[in-house]
């Protein structure tokens, strides 16, 4: 039977690991390739790594730098930031990563994501979705969050499943780093209408906050970051208090 | 001694795999030329991406009437990963109909999965349905990394392993020199060292 994956997201700006409050992430909070060496060992499940500044300063994504993390790291490891186009794709793959997570361009360029699975599989291209809520609607947030579209996050997730993404990683911005528990009804409501891995993002606070994602929202994985930190928490002390619940992890 | 030839036919994801025999230690290159397919000891064809533009390139850049003799004649060990051990079957239905190497009898078609979400991505187990030196040491139950939305289809004395969703399909197959995993053993830590091990001692 497939596990329910634990995915720690690492964002890092200037080769700095970094997490705030709702997407304001200024706060450093260690060394990215220490990080990759200890969760090696920690066995999880997979990384996500995003480059939150690569978007905002149109640079290519940091090739040697992916190229320095896979070395280490023999878990799959998913990529994002500044993805605009599959030469970019091609060499992100090409310097170690098995998946790309792309965001803003996705939402600008829908078609983008139909040439991109097309080109590298589906399995293999994550897309990352922002949003707020705003007038008691969940809408789509691009650029970091910065930017407000009028569309909705269903409406979008469904336009990414028929454009062939294989996966898709849902973070609110509300919830993001306050570690006060996922918006659950959201990623039920998109779990319901997709037939495609969703990953829970944004307000992971403790390992109950995991488990109600699971059994309530039924999603297929979670991603969580401050919790491990801030509050010392492990992926591996999450698998055994899941476990204990009945949820099939891997040890 | 071990030599490994990591077959490079422009799929451009082959750093995961180098890195693994970079970590084990074990000789190996990355190459299409016909010397190092001839000298290597061992083959690995790993890829992501669709069957037919897997097989697409396979056909632009890989010596295959070289490649096809070390394999079926030679018989020097060859390891299949994911899209490189579904191509070593007959024929493929992802996108468009399209003729594979056909290395191993079968067909890849898409996981019946039932209600479960496609792609089949994560965390696996395995349960062993002959014996091969391949899975010394592994566990019925281990786990491995699979990402994928289709699978290899084949008559039960070539599966060495099944794995589950929604269905079984074959997790590794075996045909005498020919080895193809479903799974990513360079990307399943310890589990897929084993695996990579006990295909360097064949």
């Amino acid at each position: 039977m497939l596990k329910t994956r634990i995915i720690p997201t690492l964002l890092f700006k200037n080769h700095s690991l970094v997490k705030g409050k709702n997407f304001d992430s200024s706060r450093v909070v260690g060394s990215v390739l220490e990080s990759v060496k200890l969760y090696e060992v920690r066995e999880v499940d997979e990384l996500i790594f995003l480059d939150i500044n690569a978007t905002k300063n149109r640079c290519d994504p940091e090739y040697d730098y992916i190229e320095t993390i896979s070395k280490d790291c023999f878990v799959p490891l998913c990529v994002g930031g500044g993805i605009k186009n599959l030469k970019q794709i091609y060499k992100i793959f090409k310097s170690g990563a098995d998946k790309v997570s792309i965001n803003s361009e996705a939402f600008l360029n829908p078609h983008f994501i139909l040439e991109a699975s097309k080109e590298f599989g589906s399995q293999c291209i994550v897309i990352s979705i922002d949003y707020k809520k705003k007038n008691e609607q969940n809408l789509v947030y691009i650029n970091s969050g910065k930017t407000k579209t009028n569309t909705s996050v269903i409406e979008f997730s469904k336009q990414m499943q028929d454009m062939g993404s294989g996966e898709i990683l849902l973070t609110s911005i509300d919830k993001d780093g306050t570690m006060l528990g996922y918006d659950y009804s959201t990623l039920k409501e998109v779990k319901e209408n997709l037939n495609i891995p969703i990953i829970a993002s944004g307000g992971a606070g403790s390992y109950e906050d995991m488990f109600k994602a699971i059994s309530y929202s039924k999603v297929d994985a979670v991603a969580a970051s401050s919790i491990f930190y801030f509050r010392n928490m492990t992926p591996k002390e999450a698998k055994l208090y899941l476990v204990e619940k009945g949820i099939n992890v891997r040890i | 001694m071990v030599k490994v030839c990591i077959l490079d036919y422009d799929s451009g994801n082959t750093k995961s795999v180098e890195n693994i025999f970079e970590k084990l230690n074990i000789n190996y290159c990355l190459s299409n030329s016909k010397k190092d397919i001839i000298s290597s000891t061992h083959l690995v064809l790993s890829g992501v991406g669709s069957y037919s533009t897997v097989m697409k390139k396979i056909n632009e850049n890989l010596p295959l009437d070289i490649l096809t003799d070390e394999v079926l004649n030679k018989s020097k060990p060859i390891l299949g990963i994911c899209v490189g051990m579904q191509i070593m079957s007959e024929i493929g239905y992802e996108f468009e109909k399209t003729h594979g190497l056909g290395w191993i009898e079968g067909k890849v078609k898409q996981i019946e999965s039932k209600s479960l979400p496609l792609p089949h991505i994560g965390w696996n187990e395995i349960i062993k349905n002959s014996k091969s030196s391949i899975v010394d040491k592994i566990k019925d139950g281990e786990c491995f990394y699979f990402v994928n939305s289709f699978c290899f289809e084949t008559i039960d004395k070539y599966v060495v392993a099944y794995t589950n969703y929604g269905s079984k399909f074959p997790a590794i197959i075996q045909n005498k020199n020919i080895l193809g995993v479903q799974f990513h053993p360079e990307k399943s830590q310890k589990s897929g060292q084993k695996i990579i091990k006990n295909f360097l001692i064949m």
